[in-house]
């Protein structure tokens, strides 16, 4: 049984305060619990629509999202259990490397104490034992991001959704962070979606792969399998294969 | 120059920058030090005349004090206001997309370009009759209703640069909409707000026009005190004393404001839809723009009342000097001397601020050249928050002598209204030039263009719209200006902002009716002249 249902998801968007464009049309996603989703495609696909629209904070023109089966298309996004991690980290500037880590948790109310040892176990769980007390503006970009998926996991949610996390990093650090990445995902057992542009990065991520072409999603299916039948030319040539 | 040296070794600014610097700093430092710097220090060593006893025996007085607490308690009380009004306007105008957001966002604007004595009058005829009418409250509406825009304006424009993605990120982790605004966005418009919250201070401390209008002789600030003072007492050294602390304080004041200011300009984010949370912000600010309206139509159509009905009896009286010769001039007469005057004061802040702007559009290498290029930026801020009144009550007393015989002469109220044009010429103008990509200028200066050439196909050419823009807007400026024109138009020349207040002084008969028809013809004028300005779409202009 599939843990989440996107159904049908619509959504359009303002031009010039008027009039409206599609960003993603009639897309629909399911994912089983513990999997790691990849979403690829080229820029300006639709593909971080498609995870906003999953985590609430698009308005959806139609269709609607179910997890564990129940509708949660007009639950409000906080009340969502969701995480969501930003290409650039969107660190919060004014507050420090253990205030980050530890927004969700002093939402959620969890005790000072308790708070502190989650924090640090999650910075050692992503290789930045000590770095608390630190300013987020101090730290490299590989760092930073190291910071938004430990405060991304703070508060254990249901589904983690990554919008292409490892695109602002030069190539070694990526490749690093991405095996770093389905290692701390497995080893959670987080159920993830994971947008990106590079099928390196997917591959080396995610259990299974939707490709995403002008607002639709074109193909979805095991990451071998979209890498070795493409469905269409377009994904074949998207694909370089 | 020596010839027979070596040219490689040898670097030397070129003869014409250095002409050209010299004109651009001395062109405004000789106005402003003539039209500004001497009449105040004028007036300070009048209030040190006879030692600090002046200042002794002034602030013994229990009005002294009373005044000073009432002028600060009154802007603090404005700012907070102002800001906790201001906050969800901003946030609808800059934040989200709606259809009619341009017109909105110029009906918010609107109070903040209107004359001064128009929103007393405004606010008189709103409030006559009811408890408010003559009380501190109705003051403080008055001043929250002119300074909203400021709030709307500075913050706004924050608002739209900043990054919602961290909102996102935000709500996402569980943050409820009220904790996302507490935790993340408040922190991160915190300088914006710190900077319009103290602007909106230094106008609330130092209006004049409107709380002259509404307090009477109960309430006022330091500026309307030495109004009286002056004009009423003939009491000049304690006018001293105040106009010295109110420099003292509005220096104060304008350090904080330079502190908090320097905020780069980010990339706008893109509006987005209105989302359910947003409501309480939307309700909020369709209740402030509405009751921005409200004085503003009460004026319009008090104004149309007759003795039978509606019509344009009041309108037709401004052909006349009013009951009981009120005036000494008919009213259009008055308005056709606003209108020249403020042309003259126009043509003169443009001139002497764009001077200013281009020399201090320059980054000069020399760490001594750029601290006083600060300086000469702080200098030309001055004359915005040193109070008005102080600066004609200053004329009165220096430009009476040879060299500068000016008492009699018409040019002193051009004079007074440039000077307090100028500094919004100079804001306008300046942040258009230092955007220009200095590349620009060298790649101009590679394919051959001499410096005169290369200011005037790429600084000026860029430039002309924000001058046009800035031109108009110290139009409006000096057209409604009253704290200095009030001590310095003659009595046969008076502007129509000062036959305004005439006419409210003297109510009964026609008067009153004339002074709200007078009212709407210039807060009329003045809205179509912002309007002309508004669709230059410099967005500059009145930023801070």
């Amino acid at each position: 049984m599939a843990i989440l249902q996107a159904q049908h998801l619509t959504v359009s968007y303002l031009r010039d305060g008027r009039h409206t464009a599609l960003a993603i049309d009639d897309v629909s996603v399911t994912l089983d619990e513990g999997q790691v989703l990849a979403i690829l495609g080229p820029s300006g696909s639709g593909k971080s629509t498609l995870l906003r629209a999953i985590a609430g904070l698009e308005v959806l023109d139609s269709g609607r999202v179910l997890w564990q089966g129940d509708d949660i298309t007009a639950l409000p996004v906080h009340k969502r259990g969701f995480a969501l991690m930003f290409q650039d980290g969107q660190l919060f500037a004014h507050r420090t490397v253990a205030a980050n880590v530890a927004y969700a948790l002093q939402i959620a109310r969890m005790p000072v104490p308790e708070q502190r040892v989650r924090v640090a176990e999650l910075l050692h769980l992503v290789g930045l034992d000590g770095f608390g007390d630190r300013r987020v503006t101090e730290l490299s970009g590989g760092e930073q991001q190291r910071v938004a998926l430990a405060r991304s996991l703070a508060a254990r949610p249901r589904l983690l959704l990554l919008d292409e996390p490892l695109s602002s990093l030069d190539r070694e650090l990526r490749e690093r962070l991405g095996r770093d990445l389905r290692r701390i995902l497995v080893e959670t057992g987080t159920t993830a979606i994971f947008v990106t542009h590079d099928q390196g990065e997917a591959v080396l991520v995610a259990d299974r792969i939707g490709v995403m072409m002008d607002t639709h999603l074109v193909q979805e299916g095991p990451a071998s399998e979209v890498l070795e039948s493409p469905a269409t030319e377009e994904v074949a040539r998207f694909l370089g294969r | 120059m020596g010839g027979d040296r070596d040219p490689v070794t040898r670097i030397r600014t070129a003869p014409s920058t250095v002409i050209a610097t010299v004109l651009g700093v001395g062109l405004p430092l000789a106005f402003l030090g003539v039209f500004f710097a001497w009449p105040v220090a004028a007036m300070i060593g009048r209030g040190f005349a006879d030692g600090l006893g002046g200042f002794a025996e002034v602030f013994a007085r229990p009005r002294t004090v009373r005044l000073i607490g009432l002028t600060l308690a009154q802007a603090a009380l404005a700012s907070v206001i102002c800001v906790v009004l201001g906050l969800p306007v901003a946030h609808v105008l800059y934040r989200l997309a709606f259809r009619g957001r341009a017109l909105v966002r110029a009906l918010v604007i609107l109070p903040f370009v209107l004359p001064t004595v128009v929103v007393g009058v405004a606010f008189r005829t709103l409030l006559r009759g009811t408890p408010l009418d003559g009380t501190f409250a109705a003051i403080l509406l008055a001043l929250v209703f002119f300074n909203i825009a400021v709030v709307v304006r500075t913050v706004g424009s924050a608002w739209e640069g900043l990054d919602p993605r961290q909102e996102d990120a935000a709500r996402v982790l569980g943050a409820s909409p009220a904790r996302v605004f507490l935790t993340i966005t408040l922190p991160r418009l915190g300088p914006s707000i710190a900077a319009a919250a103290s602007i909106v201070f230094l106008f609330c401390a130092t209006a004049f026009g409107v709380v002259l209008v509404l307090g009477g002789t109960k309430f006022g600030t330091i500026e309307t005190e030495i109004y009286l003072l002056t004009t009423q007492f003939l009491d000049l050294r304690a006018a001293s004393v105040l106009s010295v602390t109110q420099l003292v304080i509005v220096v104060a004041l304008l350090a904080v404001v330079g502190r908090v200011r320097g905020g780069t300009q980010r990339r706008a984010a893109i509006a987005r839809r209105a989302r359910r949370t947003d409501a309480p912000a939307i309700v909020a600010a369709i209740v402030v723009t509405a009751a921005l309206a409200v004085p503003v139509i009460a004026l319009v159509e008090r104004s149309l009342r007759t003795t039978t009905g509606y019509g344009f009896t009041n309108y037709a009286l401004l052909a006349g000097t009013g009951s009981r010769n009120a005036l000494v001039v008919p009213v259009w007469v008055a308005l056709g001397n606003s209108l020249t005057t403020a042309v003259q004061a126009t043509l003169i802040a443009v001139v002497v601020g764009l001077a200013a702007a281009l020399v201090l559009s320059r980054s000069p290498r020399r760490p001594i050249a750029r601290r006083a290029l600060a300086a000469f930026d702080g200098a030309l801020l001055l004359p915005l928050g040193v109070s008005a009144v102080t600066v004609g009550f200053g004329f009165l007393i220096t430009l009476n002598q040879p060299p500068f015989d000016l008492r009699s002469s018409p040019v002193l109220v051009p004079i007074a209204q440039a000077l307090v044009a100028l500094p919004l010429v100079v804001r306008t103008v300046l942040p258009v030039l230092r955007s220009i990509d200095p590349r620009l200028r060298e790649s101009a200066a590679v394919l051959g263009a001499a410096p005169w050439r290369v200011l005037r196909d790429v600084d000026l050419a860029v430039v002309a719209r924000p001058v046009l823009a800035a031109s108009g807007f110290a139009f409006a400026v000096a057209l409604g200006e009253f704290g200095a024109t009030s001590f310095l138009a003659r009595p046969d020349r008076p502007t129509l902002p000062v036959v305004i207040f005439r006419l409210i002084g003297l109510p009964g008969g026609d008067n009153f009716g004339m002074a709200l028809a007078a009212s709407v013809v210039l807060a009329g004028v003045t809205v179509a002249v912002i309007a002309l300005v508004e669709r230059l779409r410099v967005d500059t202009v009145g930023a801070f």
